[in-house]
């Protein structure tokens, strides 16, 4: 679907896109993460065709954005982080617009998502609230018939209703083979509907994979209460934060080594034990503080 | 009322510049009207003569005002600017008005601040007072440059009392206004229909139901008799109308709730008709209020021009300014005069082509392309329907300027034949003003961020035309304005290969600003 290689994007002295790497697959819906500025909507405008690339390679369904953008369009539906509409139209025509401009829309399908996304299609563009006009961009984009969804931080205005309406609206595009690349900050609509995830930083990709793949190259973090003063711990490979306080003991530990840190605690006699695996917040955390 | 002084040290702030532009613009059209006609006629004989046909022009009379004294200075002046100073006083107390009331309410700004220890009506009396303080020093303005131009000091001072008082007013019907609608383009739409209508009722009363222009405060402050016997209880009306609007504003704020106005805003259609979805529907849709807005306002102009009729050989009067400038050096006073005319239509024309041709840009500006053209709309479709309607919308609009001069010109002097005399010349300077919105497409291709400087193209060919004979300017600054190659229509013959050449250059322009844009970033 998209195959993205060493991209670089310039503009001016900054570098945006510094050999950016992206791969998003058929049929999966790809989480884009990345801090304020790390090139996320860059690297999704270069995707549509609206920048051109300075170098690298950039694929669109096999072909060449920059060269083949409208024909490419009319297989793919794109909603903006920032929706601007224009003041004298109504929601209801822009979403008429933007559907016939890619070659059509599906009413059935239009009609229903207007009832469950509550919108009013009456109303002229300067009346709707910064949600109500993402609403109406998310209604053009999901009823049209299209095969991938291009969403750049599509809920950041929407309240935790119209959120989870949302995620049934992705989860159904989903589950008809269609792909889905969404760039976004609320790392629990990530957890939640991505099956692959690229973190970028500074214009390059520094990780890539599914969430399980990734909970392996973070830590898991650890507290136990046991029988006896327990040793050795620091030793281990992979151990971190080793604090221990007479019986009690809390550490963290890289999730590929936890066998070997089982086992010592074992030895120790464990009375009780929690562990919390990492969560995707702290993959993110680790990745951005490592600037 | 807490706060207000915070208020208004910001808005003051902000408005600095706007009080400038409009203090300048006023003043200027006040001097200017004594500066020209001092110019215009060399003796008093020829200004009597002049005074007199203008007197028996109803045309006339409806435009300006009711006919006093115009054989002096000081009456041409009240006449001339009288009416279109309060049209100006109007819009600007309108602009000030609803920047700072629904403008804020509608952005979500206001809010931010009222949630501060600010009184309820503050920031309305900030607004109000914000102004009033504007009006103030546009009278201000025009009564100090008239006295220092020479004019009686009482009347001068009249005229500007009367500015201010007339600006109060229509300050005090903008804030109406903006309590009834809830966005700031309505209730411009309002306080510009009052001020329009202001206009209208004195036009009519002018001419012939005096009575109505009692009912307009345009026809108040006409009514103080500047320079022909002046009175100031005139103005007592505005003052106690003003006090009375500004009452009933402030009435139906404390009526509303933050946020809504009293007129429901107006749902639109819930569907798009099928021919919005194509670069030349959208483009079209878009532009269409600022087309029909130029239109109406050039066949004014047209109508208005072209009621001077064939006595402008009076009202020019036999200046070295007047032949020079009007004429272009020739006897033939009435085809000179109106081929000057037409020259100023086109480049009031220019005005519509250029903004035109800059919208692709301000759309850019706002956000609104990326997401058409993320769809199957290519980006030469999505220009080119911009620039199709810029295209047509300026031969769109110098026909009816031209059919306007035309119409009016045969009414007068019932010289049938005029109509397309008159109208087809204006036409034969679209390429002119195609090579402006030509140079305005190339800098939206090429450098956008810039791409207003296209509006010095305009500066330049009015520069050239109103001063390039009494200024001097070099043979090679002059050549550079489009509208100096064209035939001066009707009082030189039509000529083909200037016209075709600047067909071609304006096409030029328009075809390499497109191929930028087809190879530039979006941004």
């Amino acid at each position: 679907m998209i195959e993205i290689q060493r991209l670089v994007k310039g503009f001016g002295a900054v570098r945006a896109l510094d050999g950016l790497d992206l791969t998003v697959q058929q049929g999966e819906v790809h989480g884009f993460l990345g801090p304020n500025g790390a090139g996320k909507s860059t690297t999704i405008r270069v995707l549509l065709g609206l920048l051109r690339k300075d170098a690298g390679d950039v694929r669109l369904f096999g072909k060449d954005p920059w060269r083949d953008a409208a024909e490419l369009h009319a297989r793919l539906a794109y909603v903006p982080g920032d929706v601007n509409l224009w003041p004298n139209l109504t929601g209801g025509e822009v979403i008429d617009l933007l559907g016939r401009l890619r070659g059509g829309l599906d009413e059935r399908r239009r009609a229903d998502l207007l009832e469950r996304f509550e919108l009013d299609p009456t109303k002229k563009g300067r009346g709707y609230s910064k949600g109500n006009r993402q609403k109406v961009a998310l209604v053009a984009a999901l009823s049209s018939d299209v095969e991938l969804l291009v969403l750049d931080e599509p809920t950041s205005g929407l309240d935790p209703l119209m959120e989870s309406v949302f995620r049934d609206c992705v989860d159904e595009f989903r589950s008809e083979g269609r792909t889905v690349l969404l760039s976004s900050h609320i790392l629990a609509e990530v957890e939640r509907l991505c099956d692959r995830v690229s973190i970028i930083r500074a214009g390059t990709r520094v990780e890539s994979g599914t969430l399980a793949e990734l909970r392996h190259l973070t830590r898991t973090s650890i507290s136990a209460d046991l029988a006896s003063a327990p040793d050795g711990l620091e030793s281990l490979p992979g151990v971190h934060d080793v604090e221990v306080d007479g019986h009690r003991v809390h550490l963290e530990v890289d999730s590929t080594q936890l066998d070997p840190v089982l086992s010592a605690l074992q030895r120790a006699g464990v009375l009780s034990l929690t562990s919390q695996p990492p969560t995707l917040e702290d993959l993110f955390l680790r990745h951005y503080a490592a600037s | 009322m807490t706060g207000t002084g915070t208020f208004l040290g910001i808005f003051l702030r902000r408005d600095r510049w706007i009080y400038l532009w409009w203090g300048i613009g006023v003043a200027v059209l006040y001097v200017s009207q004594a500066w020209s006609v001092d110019g215009l006629y060399a003796t008093q004989a020829e200004f009597d003569k002049a005074a007199a046909s203008m007197e028996g022009n109803a045309a006339l009379v409806a435009m300006a005002g009711p006919a006093r004294a115009l054989n002096s200075t000081g009456g041409q002046v009240t006449w001339q600017a009288a009416a279109f100073g309060a049209i100006c006083a109007g819009l600007m107390s309108m602009f000030i008005v609803g920047r700072h009331t629904r403008a804020e309410e509608e952005s979500g700004r206001d809010e931010l601040l009222r949630a501060a220890p600010v009184g309820r009506h503050a920031p309305m009396t900030a607004a109000l007072l914000d102004a009033l303080i504007a009006n103030v020093l546009l009278g201000v303005l025009v009564a100090g440059s008239l006295a220092a131009y020479g004019l009686a000091v009482a009347d001068s001072l009249g005229l500007g009392v009367g500015l201010t008082l007339t600006g109060w007013f229509f300050t005090g019907t903008a804030l109406v206004a903006v309590q009834l609608t809830t966005s700031t383009r309505a209730a411009y739409g309002l306080a510009g229909g009052v001020i329009g209508v202001a206009y209208g009722l004195r036009a009519i009363g002018d001419v012939s139901a005096p009575v109505l222009s009692w009912l307009s405060p345009i026809g108040w402050y006409q009514a103080i008799h500047a320079f022909s016997g002046l009175r100031w209880w005139p103005l007592l009306v505005t003052a106690v109308a003003t006090v009375a609007v500004v009452a009933s504003a402030v009435a139906v704020f404390d009526r509303r709730d933050f946020g809504s106005g009293v007129l429901p805003p107006r749902p639109g259609p819930a569907r798009a008709e099928p021919r919005l979805a194509s670069g030349l529907g959208l483009a079209w849709r878009l532009q269409r209020p600022v087309v029909t807005g130029w239109a109406i306002g050039l066949l004014l102009g047209g109508l208005g021009f072209g009621a001077l009729g064939d006595g402008v050989g009076d009202l020019v009067g036999d200046s070295s300014y007047s032949r020079d400038v009007l004429l272009h050096g020739t006897a033939d006073v009435v085809d000179g005069f109106y081929a000057t005319m037409i020259v100023m239509l086109a480049l009031l024309a220019a005005g519509f082509s250029i903004s035109s041709a800059l919208r692709p840009r301000s759309e850019e500006d706002d956000g609104r392309v990326e997401p058409l053209l993320a769809t199957g709309l290519t980006r030469s479709a999505w220009l080119g329907g911009h620039v199709a309607v810029t295209v047509a919308g300026t031969v769109l609009v110098l026909a009816l300027a031209g059919l306007g001069l035309g119409t009016s010109y045969a009414l007068v002097t019932g010289d049938a034949g005029a109509v397309l005399r008159l109208s087809v010349p204006v036409l034969s300077y679209a390429p002119a003003v195609l090579v402006l919105s030509g140079l305005a497409r190339l800098l939206h291709g090429v450098a956008p961020r810039v791409a207003v400087l296209a509006w010095l193209g305009l500066l330049l060919a009015w520069v050239v035309l109103l001063f390039g004979g009494s200024l001097g300017l070099p043979r090679w600054l002059r050549d550079l304005s489009p509208f100096e190659h064209l035939a001066l229509v009707p009082l030189e013959d039509f000529r083909w290969a200037p016209f075709l050449v600047l067909t071609l250059v304006a096409a030029a322009l328009s075809v390499a600003g497109r191929f930028a844009f087809r190879r530039r970033d979006l941004h």
